[in-house]
């Protein structure tokens, strides 16, 4: 006994070393997705709290940039409306309802919700991004966070009262689906950590046609995220020698340097969906 | 009293200006310019180490935090202040260089040439570590190693403009105490 306590005393200095890495280490493996840690909220709720001054001077100089993806959304808006289209028979004409109930609302699935960005990174290999909308905001966690010219940029991972906080596409740990238009081939996205805003594609079998250019979206199985939502577009395909599917590099048409505004996306089923899975889970 | 609200200061500009000014600027994807672990660097000579490793974990920490995923700056930084004294020993031949000054500089080194060992020696390894833990499940093992090189050499150079902006007022302190 009296020499563990003279060890304990002479190597004070290492052993308190290999406590603290160790401690490190574990916060970066049992940090997942899901997983919330306990000082979590209150550093969240503070490091939020300072990038929102930061953000309040700093977006004005990205407001003529802001300013040019709105007018791309609204000119997209715009082109959906009913006047654009002429219908060539007696059907277009129009009636006006005289109800005033939204006839629509029992079929809607999902909602969109509007946030800014208060803090983003790309420089790491794990990269979140903050929004300055939380849960009094309704954004809760598991939801799938777009653009404004609607490409993906990630998930909610965590959620305090003001703040929430992104998985972006660029994290190593984000696993999307991703499913090609032309084919309706699906696969994986992963990120290697190399250079922002270029993402594999895995798992697409051979058999695919895939050429440079072609669209990838969303696949639409997952609650988080509508069917065909823009992911991006294919630079380079390359073939994997020991199994029968492509890797497949391709841009991402989410501009990842400068985001300002994005819009959260609420499914109503998501729940629904997630309540029928963790029960078929504990099934088997 | 007053030497800890200097310390206190300095460790929040450190890190605000890491945070809001270095992550800011994507020079290059193999290039990421690091500063705040000077903070470390410049903690008097005779801290005790122990506290030497909590100071470190908690600076490594406040950045975890703007980062949002914990662990890995605390670890790097952790690491650098456990051989931090070690070196400072290799790199002071003199008796008593360390009782003359309060904190590590080119004057109370003893000359350019030790401050610059000094701080490229712990840079790298604070680079290196911190590399080696974002990067171990992708396992390129030349991507790593030129980034580590190079973003060293930005750090070294980040640092020499930091010593030359501020210098720090060292008063000499006679060892007959």
């Amino acid at each position: 006994m009296r020499n563990i306590f003279l060890f304990i005393r002479r190597h004070v200095n290492l052993l308190i070393f290999l406590l603290l890495q160790g401690f490190s280490i574990y916060m970066i493996v049992h940090y997942s997705r899901y997983h919330e840690a306990a000082f979590g909220h209150i550093s969240n709720n503070i490091t939020g709290r300072v990038n929102n001054q930061y953000n309040r001077v700093q977006k004005y100089f990205l407001l003529k940039r802001t300013n040019d993806s709105l007018v791309k959304a609204n000119e997209a808006l715009y082109n959906k409306l009913k006047i654009d289209f002429e219908l060539p028979d007696t059907v277009s004409k129009t009636v006006i309802d005289s109800i005033r109930v939204d006839s629509l609302v029992k079929y809607r699935k999902f909602t969109y919700l509007s946030a800014k960005v208060v803090s983003n990174s790309i420089s790491t290999q794990n990269n979140f991004i903050v929004l300055s909308r939380g849960k009094k905001g309704q954004l809760h966690e598991g939801m799938g966070v777009v653009d404004p010219g609607n490409s993906v940029v990630g998930i909610i991972t965590e959620v305090t009262d003001d703040f929430a906080v992104v998985m972006s596409l660029l994290h190593k740990d984000s696993r999307l689906s991703g499913k090609l238009l032309k084919g309706g081939e699906t696969g994986t996205l992963n990120w290697d950590g190399k250079v922002p805003n270029i993402i594999t594609l895995t798992n697409i079998p051979k058999s695919a046609k895939v050429a440079r250019g072609d669209t990838i979206i969303t696949s639409g199985f997952s609650t988080t995220f509508p069917k065909g939502m823009m992911i991006g577009t294919v630079l380079e395909v390359l073939a994997e020698k020991s199994t029968s599917n492509y890797r497949i590099k391709f841009k991402t048409s989410t501009d990842f340097y400068n985001l300002q505004y994005v819009y959260a996306i609420d499914n109503r089923d998501q729940e629904a969906v997630n309540e029928i899975l963790d029960k078929l889970k504990q099934q088997h | 009293m007053g030497n800890l609200i200097k310390y206190i200061f300095r460790f929040a500009c450190f890190i605000l200006f890491q945070v809001f000014v270095l992550d800011k600027i994507h020079l290059h994807q193999m290039v990421t310019p690091y500063l705040y672990f000077l903070f470390i660097l410049w903690l008097p000579f005779k801290m005790n180490r122990t506290l030497l490793m909590l100071i470190a974990a908690i600076v490594g920490f406040s950045l975890d935090s703007f980062r949002h995923h914990p662990g890995f700056h605390t670890a790097a930084c952790v690491l650098i202040a456990y051989i931090r004294p070690f070196l400072i020993n290799l790199l002071i031949p003199q008796e008593g260089a360390e009782t003359n000054y309060e904190e590590p500089s080119i004057r109370s080194m003893g000359g350019l040439l030790p401050y610059i060992i000094y701080t490229s020696v712990l840079a790298l390894l604070h680079n290196a570590w911190l590399f080696f833990l974002e990067a171990w499940q992708f396992g390129d093992a030349w991507y790593f190693f030129i980034k580590t090189i190079l973003s060293t050499a930005i750090s070294l150079i980040l640092v020499i403009i930091t010593e030359m902006i501020f210098t720090r007022k060292q008063k000499f302190r006679t060892n007959t105490i």
